[in-house]
């Protein structure tokens, strides 16, 4: 066994010590902490990365001694070793943007609470990307849910805490389905370890028996998971606990949490349930239905919003309806394109959340639309930056969401009966992203005479302001040179299954 | 049909005391019925294990009397993971606890509609 395949397991296991340790240290030192270990998985991520592209296939790791059908395992392949990081970036990035909101609104006492939390949480996500046991996967999403949840309440005041009961009744409902649904498939099956599940499960569809068991257990699964990453009707939570929690958890849940859910799916999908068969459960298209619904009414409600957090949040909604609108096609080249708009909504999301920050800042704190007006004059940096994100989110070329708007297309147009909705939505979800993105862009550029609020310079606000550029450079490069990343998804896809 | 849900009678109880839970905890306005429902929601899906991993006249995986033939116990697994599942409500159901003492302080009121509404009024 080489050396690297250590990694993932090291990872977690970095992290989670890294959580223990920072509860008793002093705010500045778990911050230390933190950054260190980010840097730490990044680096490991990118080896095990670099590993597997090399030798072309995924590696097991078994967890104890104990081998395949009764012992614990790891898996990882260039998917599984990129999205962790990638992961990883945006944490780091979405951590530094926020740093001095973070101190300004968590009370000093408490923030090494904050650094404990993300530590669990980053643990959690590298166990959901890793894992290759279902019931450990469930454990770590339970562990996500519980430290999300603590991000939202960590300021405190009484929307926060409202925010948090939400997410954690709407997350336990979730949760509620995926354990049962786990069970169920435990029992049909025998096995708790992916890679056995999917043989089983084939094999039972092959015979034709337990099909009604089999169905309901993939509703559950799927149903579970879609509340937990708000798919659109499950959304109610989301808006509060993203607008009013502080910008790093914000960045942080919109653009990491929700996607470890999803990629916990696709891994369902591909691992556990194996494709051709959650395909012909037609499963499938309620998520795509539920995915195009998203993709209105997401965009709908933002474009009603008078508050410029809220408003992104709600984009959200509608972000989350695209990937699931890629899952619901059932090809390979809509789950490809799924993927990339995970990465493509994680860099742009929380670049949204950190610019949004920036300009609410120069404004008074005021988060309403009409006071943000001029506001790109006063922070230059914070307006160039929500202007990409806010470009990228719309589609426009040369920028990460072009990509991932044209992936889509492409997909929709290979699937024969599913061509003509996704088309129409994804135009009309265009058009709509353009009407609130644009009309918040245009405010902010609006000048205004003997403004009231004071401005900017970059000096002032250097790890601010380099913490923009590093976003900004992700967009570009995301989506200038897709290319690669679109194969190294395709090809993890594959080795994927 | 009705002879298979005759038989099965527990995993039945199971199903309908999580249809019970589930629906306390998405409908009930009040925060300590929800927590309670979250409860039931749980306890639902430890009894359909319990019962599914449960083969009668067999025991637990102890040898004792040097009885080592496989027909003589049961899948220790089911077990093993109703216990991970309780360590697991048991935090959640803390947390959802420590949050509903923090709003009942902030608010006097557990229903979670009211106070909702109260914030929307506050306009914060």
């Amino acid at each position: 066994m080489d050396f690297v395949q250590n990694f993932p397991a090291v990872s977690i296991l970095l992290c989670l010590f890294g959580g223990i340790i920072s509860s008793g240290l002093r705010g500045k030192t778990a911050r230390y902490v933190n950054r260190g270990l980010l840097l730490v998985v990044t680096f490991l991520s990118l080896c095990t990365l670099c590993y597997t592209l090399e030798s072309g296939e995924a590696f097991v790791y078994v967890m104890g001694k104990f081998p395949a059908p009764w012992g614990n395992e790891i898996r990882a392949g260039m998917l599984e070793a990129f999205m962790a990081f990638f992961f990883c970036i945006i944490m780091l990035l979405s951590l530094e943007g926020g740093k001095k909101k973070l101190v300004e609104e968590v009370e000093e006492e408490k923030v090494f609470l904050y650094y404990v939390l993300i530590d669990l949480l980053l643990a959690s996500l590298l166990a959901l990307v890793y894992t290759n046991d279902l019931f450990t996967a469930y454990v770590f999403v339970e562990i996500n849910t519980i430290a999300a949840c603590g991000l939202i309440m960590i300021r405190q005041n009484g929307r926060t805490i409202e925010a948090a009961a939400r997410y954690m009744i709407m997350s336990l409902l979730g949760s509620g389905l995926l354990l049962l649904g786990i069970c169920m498939l435990y029992d049909l099956t025998g096995h708790l370890l992916m890679s056995n599940i999917k043989d089983q499960a084939a094999m039972l569809y092959a015979s034709g028996q337990y099909r009604i068991p089999l169905l309901v257990t993939i509703a559950l699964m799927s149903v579970g998971l879609a509340i937990k990453s708000a798919l659109f009707p499950f959304h109610a939570w989301l808006p509060d606990a993203y607008g009013y929690s502080t910008v790093s958890s914000a960045a942080i849940l919109s653009s990491l949490v929700s996607k470890g859910y999803i990629f916990l799916l696709i891994k369902i999908i591909y691992r556990v349930i194996g494709f051709e068969v959650f395909y012909d459960s037609r499963i499938i298209d309620v998520l795509f239905a539920f995915g195009l619904m998203g993709m209105i009414f997401g965009s709908v409600s933002a474009i009603r919003e008078n508050d410029v957090r809220r408003m992104i949040a709600f984009s959200s909604v509608a972000q989350i309806g695209y990937i699931y609108m890629g899952i619901g096609m059932g090809t390979q080249a809509g789950m490809a394109a799924s993927v990339f708009h995970i990465l493509s909504h994680a860099a742009t999301k929380s670049l949204l959340f950190i610019a949004a920050i920036g300009l609410t800042d120069v404004s008074g704190g005021s988060r309403k639309f009409i006071d943000l007006t001029g506001g790109a004059y006063r922070n230059k940096w914070a307006g160039v930056a929500f202007t990409v994100g806010s470009l990228s989110m719309v589609g426009v070329p040369l920028f990460s969401g072009f990509i991932s708007k044209l992936l889509f297309a492409q997909a929709a147009v290979q699937n024969g009966t599913k061509m003509l909705p996704a088309l129409i939505v994804l135009g009309i979800s265009t058009v709509l992203n353009a009407i609130y993105f644009m009309k918040t862009v245009i405010r902010i550029y609006t000048p205004v005479e003997d403004s009231a609020y004071e401005s900017v310079t970059f000096k002032n606000m250097k790890l601010y302001g380099l913490t923009l550029i590093c976003f900004i450079v992700l967009n570009v490069f995301l989506g200038v040179s897709s290319q690669p990343i679109v194969d190294l998804i395709e090809r993890g896809l594959t080795v994927f299954s | 049909m009705g002879a298979n849900l005759f038989a099965n009678y527990g995993e039945a109880v199971a199903m309908i005391l999580f249809g019970i839970g589930f629906g306390n905890l998405l409908l009930q306005s009040n925060l300590i019925k929800k927590i309670i429902g979250l409860n039931i929601m749980d306890t639902a899906i430890y009894l359909f294990l319990a019962e599914k991993g449960y083969i009668s006249g067999r025991v637990a995986p102890i040898i004792v009397d040097g009885v080592q033939s496989m027909e003589a116990y049961i899948n220790p697994i089911p077990s093993g993971l109703v216990l991970t599942g309780i360590v697991v409500s048991v935090s959640v159901s803390a947390l959802m606890l420590s949050i509903t003492v923090r709003l009942y302080r902030r608010y006097q009121t557990l229903d979670l509609d009211e106070i909702s509404t109260r914030l929307k009024r506050e306009g914060l």
